[in-house]
């Protein structure tokens, strides 16, 4: 589904990975791991096409991603850092328009909320949530829209332990209908499937900083 | 010619090329400034009407042309950047850049000079000074975008996009310009006639003068190139070679 | 509570417009300084200049059109700095909807928030400056089909600087140069009303580069936000 082949990413004269191969198919899922700094959130942003500066061939159902474009974003799910909720709107206002700007009919909002423990939270503006309160709204768009793949960078933080394990659940799940999964965290996850791994300060111990 | 425009965007080979070409350059533009200027200041007769106030076109129409010729050479590479990422155009954008600042402000410079006899006085709103100074302000826009960046590699494709915005926009401004100038000024370019009415033995050495120009655009653009090209690559092999050898020789 | 809404172009452009609007609601400061900076500065040119009928008369078109120029500028700032912090800017680029309507989405929506305003108080003011009743129909229509183009300008400046600190000098000197054609024209069409000369052709004239603005910018707009959040 998703494929990566001879993979390079300089970042200030430091190179963060090279030579680095995967593929993710439909069902599979794979952690990212590494210290600080070692690139994961920027291999996840390459990944996702926010991030151009890299080297290498990246794939879409078979086909490079540049051309695969609009189907690749329409199949995929981004959480990134930033949970890209507006404080000056409401939950449901947040999800309604984050709905119609993938194209979706924003349905089951009350739900998506719902599922994420926010029930009757829908009106309220989110400045008056806690950060783990906005995180769970923030994470209730995969709720709401049909994707393939998702890529999560560091989903569970700001979470309590009870939302993570929930979202462990929800994560899983999604993996064991076919859904492919691409995380970072440094967390230890308990999921009930396998999931893979990529390790990038292996990677760059195995092959050296610098190769030319 | 697609051999060779891939192997310019080799830094290496861009280098290589630079240091091979450098004193022919050197020796055609002195060679072409020197004729020019002798020829126009000493030779070429005075002009009818303007004496010898209009001598200096040897100067300001070259670095008119200058001004102009860069910034469409920057919108070139910039396109080269943003469509085939070609880190080589960059390069050279950022050489150039303030080259043309340069151009610009000795067009400035020179139009203002050859205003005090003509016009009376060193600033006129003329359409072409007016324009000129626009451009000036576009070429420090793109110039102070870079040094906003930490990342080279967002500079270079910000300043892309500023550039290609930049040439769609000035020959707009400059109809604008023209079109304001005619209606404040009436009949205003007293003294810039059309310089193809001179006689050939004023024209001429201008030619000299603008090919030394040119000649001064690429040594300026190549020397300029070549350092950018010597940052960027440092940590190759060819770079600390070739600074291993330099140092050795002295 | 569930709107089921058709996932056409025209419902995500709808949506965007009417999250601007509602966002623009919560914050009104977004609408109201760019209008009052306008007012403020435009009261600040008799008060240095003097305040002789002739006098403000021959400096009405200009000074109106240029602090609504600065306006319009200041405002822009609001168009992507919240969605870039919070990460909705991410979240947009990565929409499988064609950006080019999205982007331009939000620019209508601040052209309606940020300029509309200006345009509808723009003959008070001209009045309080002695512009020659004449030139007041000229004066709202030139900046009806000029303000757009400041805004799409703009947001191409704004998109490139957005990730910047401190850019708020950074994209005066930016753009600034490239608002002149619509400060030409746009007064142009002024002092033509004012001296009973035809000023359709002018209109024209920026008719053709909103025309030419609002096809090219999303692009480069496009362009810049995608190195901005890179």
């Amino acid at each position: 589904m998703l494929e990566a082949r001879d993979l390079y990413c300089e970042r200030d004269d430091r190179v963060l990975f090279q030579h680095l191969d995967f593929s993710l198919c439909a069902g599979q899922s794979i952690q990212v791991q590494g210290s600080n700094g070692s690139g994961k959130t920027t291999l996840l942003r390459i990944l996702c096409g926010l991030n151009r500066d890299y080297r290498g061939d990246i794939r879409w159902q078979g086909q490079p991603v540049e051309k695969a474009r609009a189907d690749f974003r329409a199949q995929v799910f981004y959480l990134g850092h930033a949970p890209a909720i507006n404080r000056s709107l409401s939950a449901a206002e947040n999800l309604r328009w984050f709905c119609a700007s993938r194209g979706v009919r924003a349905g089951k909002i009350r739900e998506a909320l719902a599922a994420f423990n926010l029930q009757g939270y829908d009106d309220v503006p989110c400045y008056m949530m806690s950060a783990g309160q906005q995180r769970r709204v923030s994470l209730a768009r995969m709720k709401l829209v049909p994707a393939a793949l998702w890529i999560l960078d560091e989903p569970f933080t700001a979470l309590d332990r009870k939302g993570v394990s929930e979202l462990e659940g929800m994560l899983s799940d999604f993996v064991r209908s076919e859904g492919s999964l691409l995380l970072t965290t440094h967390h230890p996850l308990k999921m009930d499937c396998d999931v893979g791994t990529i390790d990038l300060d292996a990677l760059i111990q195995e092959r050296g900083v610098y190769d030319h | 010619m697609w051999q060779w425009l891939y192997k310019l965007g080799s830094p290496r080979w861009f280098y290589e090329l630079g240091e091979r070409s450098l004193p022919w350059l050197w020796g055609a533009t002195v060679f072409l400034l020197a004729v020019g200027v002798v020829w126009g200041l000493a030779f070429a007769p005075p002009d009818y009407q303007m004496g010898d106030n209009y001598r200096i076109i040897y100067m300001h129409v070259p670095s008119a042309g200058l001004m102009k010729g860069c910034f469409y050479m920057m919108a070139i590479c910039s396109a080269a950047v943003l469509i085939w990422k070609i880190k080589m155009a960059d390069i050279v954008a950022k050489a150039i850049a303030p080259i043309g600042v340069m151009a610009t402000l000795l067009m400035l410079a020179s139009g203002s000079l050859w205003g005090i006899p003509t016009w009376g006085t060193w600033w006129i709103w003329d359409a072409r000074l007016t324009s000129s100074l626009l451009q000036f302000f576009i070429y420090m826009g793109i110039i102070v975008l870079r040094s906003a960046f930490d990342s080279q590699d967002s500079a270079a494709r910000a300043c892309a996009v500023l550039t290609l915005v930049g040439v769609v926009n000035i020959p707009i401004i400059e109809y604008s310009v023209e079109w304001w100038n005619t209606l404040h000024q009436g009949a205003s370019s007293l003294g810039m006639r059309d310089a193809s009415a001179n006689p050939p033995e004023i024209w001429i050495p201008a030619f000299f003068t603008g090919f030394g120009f040119i000649g001064l655009f690429f040594i300026g653009l190549i020397l300029r190139s070549q350092n950018e090209i010597l940052l960027r690559e440092r940590r190759t092999q060819w770079v600390r070679d070739l600074v291993a050898k330099e140092t050795a020789g002295a | 509570m569930t709107t089921e809404a058709t996932a056409g172009l025209a419902s995500v452009m709808g949506a965007t417009i009417r999250r601007e609007l509602l966002l623009a609601m919560r914050s009104p400061g977004d609408v109201i300084n760019p209008l009052m900076f306008f007012i403020i500065s435009v009261t600040l040119f008799p008060l240095g200049g003097g305040v002789e009928d002739a006098f403000l008369a021959t400096i009405a078109p200009g000074v109106i059109w240029v602090t609504a120029l600065l306006a319009v500028m200041l405002s822009l700032d609001s168009l992507y700095r919240a969605d870039y912090e919070d990460g909705n800017l991410e979240q947009l680029l990565m929409s499988p909807q064609p950006l080019y309507f999205l982007v331009l989405s939000k620019v209508f929506s601040h052209w309606l928030m940020a300029c509309l305003p200006i345009i509808v108080l723009a003959p008070v003011l001209a009045l309080m400056l002695k512009l020659p009743a004449a030139g007041i129909g000229a004066l709202v229509i030139s900046l009806a089909l000029g303000t757009p183009i400041l805004v799409l300008i703009g947001a191409i400046g704004m998109a490139l600087t957005v990730g910047l600190s401190r850019s708020g000098l950074l994209l005066a000197v930016l753009i600034l140069p490239l608002y002149v054609p619509v400060l030409i024209f746009g007064t142009g069409v002024v002092d033509a009303a004012i001296n009973e000369m035809a000023y359709a052709g002018l209109l024209a004239l920026m008719g053709a580069m909103l025309a030419l603005a609002i096809s090219l910018s999303p692009l480069a707009i496009v362009a810049a936000l995608r190195i901005s959040v890179n």
